[in-house]
């Protein structure tokens, strides 16, 4: 059954395709914009918009991170939206700047502030122009200030994430003599994914700057006396210096065609070389990520990374027949879902359904790039809903979904696990903690789908065994 | 570093200070990192439990995706208000306007779920690119039968209150087309609760107790026939003041229905509430009905609230809620543990509601409106606080700091209201402050050192 089939089965008997969402499966660009600014050093992100966005983005991010999550908003009323926000706009700046003394605002703009065509770079400009600026009219010296275009109706929450990672190199990297570190560029992961990214590049001995790195400001630690401003998050000084980095690697960055990410912008005004390869997730991808760093740092995987990929060899053998000719569904953003079906194809499970909010039309290509023995076998559906993602589980009958907490409904009404990856995570603790990339994070996904799928057996065994 | 921005020194107050009304009812100062939402959200969340209705969010993904499922309000059968509808517009719509899919979106759902009655919320951006909702409504309502009724809540319109007076205006479009027939005389609306954990089955078994007769609840467990005869009911009890107040008003102008305000939270509110509705009704058999009602439920949860009191006692709360009737409510709740009240402050309380509080309160009790993670964070540490009741956005703040937290938000599982939820409140207050996970937090590290 193809996409527009699925779309038709749950729509009016007139056959017409439909054009309402239920229960949608991605969220929106500003979002992904927070979260990334989130991830540089000093930066509060600043929703230029009416204040509601705002708030159910911070709440939205909170659920899943468990952490302090400051994300202003010009707070754009009825006169505003008529005269324009760039008051609104200054004001909030002005303000922002005087409680927090942030190093970098991320202003994202929102659907309304779009639409009612605000011109942010100019305001922005005239923000730190000396005559025009709030120096002069406010006596506040603004931060470095950064504008990621962010409409909500344009993209989802990856495309706006990708968004204002672009827009801060774009701001802030400079030209300068080539160091011998490169930039490592990934989507959309967990904290725990950052630093064990990190490892593995230290592993390699490559001098690296992620970007963005929110792995200690969203998975922090409890403090005798409150920092408005977390620590943690990519230095400044760092995002400068990857105008003149030796490479920069995407991780992951399916894009929309309207969103340049930041590896193109670096390469197209700097020349830095740029390198893009699929999530790390599974022992094929994961080699295919670790051979791009050998050739970058010029050395082996390192011993313990070796040892590690050793170990999940061996778990998949140990384990294989709990999960052999399984079926599965994988929802999630586009980039998780191509690594999440590799993995599982490579262990034996057929992703039968491989769906994803996201709108990029690359998926179905990515997906049988990196698995290709997928090809023909599986439905792969973008922009979908939980609605088409349920009737496609039905139909196809799944044994467990990888997905996050959002797929609980369809799980939960077809009996079968869920196991939680990706974002959000909003109904159990660890959602920070869930590791998705190299070897190890692979190997905490294969044992619990493993176990997943043997606690599923065991209850509904009229034996209480407990042992296999 | 600042603390108060100077623009909202107005809106932060202590009790017993003798200065002015406190600042409140406007625009979040831009760049104040507010925690309140928009006027779209202050819709959504009053109407969301209606659950034979439709609710349809007109505007891009986001609004409706931040609101899918968004309140812990059950449903004693349909659950449509637990799915998340939108027309999730896309840039060709901003464009070219938005009224198409608007009307094939609802003549899809309606064929698809047959709701009682659907709602349509306008966001911002509709508000923008102007399309004619109210039209497409009508022409819809009468292709498919069922009342089609848009809620105008621009989110840009003002804050979260605006938003109630958009869902009021919405309801009372619904009041008043049903048949009042059979309505007895001791009969009354539930407004402004909206049966989080099921908490408006517990004051509907009192009433039912009482002896009084439950119309329409506005919104919990909310159905669009039962809102369509409560005009026939014969008084109004609103409790979450900030979201109905209007709706009772508008209903006692246009039906001559009086109301009262009412909590359902602590004891001494819940059994004010009870009696004052039997009082109303100027029945003595159901003063006496009421009476051993509400000594057989105190009778129950005093000894766990004393329980508990003996731990907490003197230890220092801070509650920053949406609403300030709830707030209230909480002082005093908090009173009977034997806590004190360091700060107080809501998203979205009256005039009215501050000056009450500042007279509750003890003095020094810091009173604010519409606060955010830098004040509430400082408070938090300056007050020397052991517990915050909040919501969501409040909880990491609490937490980061190494201070106890209880959760009093929409997302709730555990009913707070009632005899019964007095003994919740208690029993989750206590399993927080007195858990022993604090000796660890920074804050407290060097005051307990084990020797070993
Ligand atoms: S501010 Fe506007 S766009 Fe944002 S959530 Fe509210 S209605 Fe939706």
């Amino acid at each position: 059954m193809s996409t527009t089939d699925l779309r038709a089965a749950g729509t009016t008997s007139s056959g017409a395709v439909s054009e309402s969402t239920t229960n949608a499966c991605r969220m929106c660009m500003p979002l992904g914009a927070s979260l990334a600014f989130s991830g540089v050093e000093g930066t509060v992100p600043f929703l230029h918009g009416s204040q509601g966005c705002a708030t159910y983005i911070r709440r939205y991010l909170i659920s899943h991170f468990r952490e302090p999550m400051d994300i202003a908003s010009s707070s754009v009323g009825e006169d505003a939206t008529v005269f324009g926000g760039e008051s609104n706009l200054r004001q909030g700046i002005v303000n922002v700047t005087t409680v927090y003394k942030p190093k970098v605002i991320g202003v994202a703009t929102t659907c309304l502030t779009e639409t009612i065509g605000e011109d942010v770079g100019s305001m922005l400009r005239r923000a730190v122009d000396p005559d025009t600026g709030l120096a002069r009219e406010f006596s506040v010296e603004p931060p470095i200030l950064v504008h990621a275009p962010t409409p909500s109706y344009a993209g989802t929450h990856a495309d706006g994430y990708q968004a204002a990672v672009a827009s801060t190199v774009a701001t802030i990297a400079t030209e300068g003599e080539t160091t011998d570190s490169i930039t490592l560029l990934p989507g959309i992961v967990s904290p725990a994914d950052i630093r064990h990214l990190r490892e593995i590049t230290d592993g390699f001995g490559l001098p690296t700057t992620i970007m963005p790195d929110y792995s200690e400001r969203l998975d922090g630690v409890t403090v005798a006396r409150y920092k408005k401003l977390p620590p943690g998050g990519t230095p400044v000084d760092q995002i400068r210096a990857t105008g003149h980095a030796r490479a920069s690697v995407t991780i992951g960055g399916l894009t929309t065609p309207g969103v340049t990410i930041a590896g193109e912008v670096l390469a197209a005004r700097f020349g830095v070389p740029h390198h893009q390869v699929p999530f790390p997730i599974g022992i094929r991808l994961t080699d295919a990520f670790c051979d791009l760093l050998t050739e970058l740092s010029g050395n082996p995987m390192p011993e313990w990374l070796l040892a590690e990929r050793g170990r999940l060899v061996d778990a998949y053998i140990d384990g294989h027949k709990y999960v052999a000719e399984k079926k599965a569904a994988v929802v999630g953003d586009e980039d998780l879902v191509v690594g999440l079906s590799a993995f599982l194809a490579e262990i034996g499970v057929t992703p039968v359904v491989i769906a994803s909010g996201g709108r990029s039309g690359k998926l179905a290509e990515r997906i049988t790039a990196c698995a290709p023995e997928l090809e023909g076998r599986v439905e792969i559906m973008d922009d979908a809903d939980f609605t088409m993602i349920q009737k496609a589980a039905e139909q196809a009958g799944i044994d467990f979904m990888v997905g996050n907490s959002k797929g609980y409904r369809t799980t939960r009404d077809l009996g079968v696990p869920l196991v939680r990856v990706g974002m959000p995570i909003h109904d159990r603790m660890g959602a920070q903690r869930v590791g998705h990339l190299g070897f190890r994070g692979t190997q905490e996904l294969f044992d619990r789908i493993a176990n997943a799928l043997l606690e599923k057996q065991q209850n509904e065994s009229p034996l209480a065994y407990s042992y296999m | 570093m600042t603390t108060v921005l100077s623009s909202r020194l107005g809106q932060v107050a202590r009790a017993g200070d003798g200065s002015a009304d406190i600042v409140c009812d406007k625009q979040s100062v831009a760049g104040s990192v507010s925690q309140r939402a928009c006027t779209f959200c202050g819709s959504r969340v009053v109407l969301y439990p209606i659950a034979d209705a439709l609710h349809l969010v007109h505007g891009p993904i986001g609004c409706a995706v931040y609101t899918w499922d968004i309140r812990g309000a059950l449903s004693s059968g349909p659950e449509l208000h637990r799915l998340s509808f939108s027309t999730d517009l896309r840039e060709r719509h901003v464009v070219f306007g938005g009224e198409g899919r608007l009307e094939d979106s609802l003549m899809e759902l309606i064929e698809r779920h047959h709701p009682s009655a659907a709602f349509v919320y306008v966001t911002c951006i509709v508000g923008v690119i102007g399309d004619d909702v109210e039209a497409v409504s009508r022409k819809v309502s009468e292709r498919t039968g069922i009342p089609v009724i848009p809620v105008q809540s621009e989110g840009f319109q003002g804050s979260k209150r605006q938003g109630y007076d958009a869902a009021c205006e919405a309801l009372l479009r619904l009041i008043g087309t049903g048949s009042t027939e059979g309505i007895g005389k001791h009969s009354v609306n539930l407004l402004g609760d909206f049966n989080l954990a099921g908490e408006i089955w517990i004051i509907q078994e009192y009433l039912k107790r009482m002896g009084v007769e439950v119309v329409a609840n506005l919104t919990g467990d909310g159905r669009v026939a039962d809102i369509s005869r409560a005009h026939g009911a014969a008084l109004n009890l609103v409790q979450c003041s900030g979201s109905t107040t209007q709706l009772a008003k508008d209903m006692q102008k246009k039906y001559g229905i009086p109301f009262q305000k009412v909590s359902y939270f602590g004891l001494d509110d819940m059994a004010g509430a009870l009696y004052g509705i039997a009082e109303h009704f100027k029945d003595p058999e159901m003063l006496a009905r009421t009476r051993d009602l509400v000594a057989e439920e105190i009778s129950q949860v005093l000894p766990v609230v004393e329980a508990c009191r003996k731990d907490l006692e003197g230890k220092r709360a801070a509650i920053y809620v949406g609403g300030a009737f709830k707030a209230i409510s909480l002082v005093k709740a908090l009173r009977l543990l034997g806590m004190k009240t360091a700060l107080v402050g809501s998203q979205t309380g009256n005039a009215e509601d501050y000056r009450y509080l500042r007279d509750l309160c003890d003095p020094g009790t810091i009173i604010v409106d519409d606060s955010n993670p830098s004040e509430l964070s400082t408070f938090l540490a300056e007050e020397k606080c052991d517990l915050f009741v909040g919501g969501v956005k409040e909880r990491p703040l609490a937490y980061k700091l190494g201070v106890a937290f209880c959760d009093h938000n929409h997302e709730r599982k555990l009913p707070l209201e009632g005899f019964l939820g007095m003994a919740n409140f208690a029993r989750e207050v206590h399993a927080s402050v007195c858990s022993p996970v604090w000796q660890f937090a920074p804050r407290f590290q060097s005051a307990n050192p084990v020797e070993v």
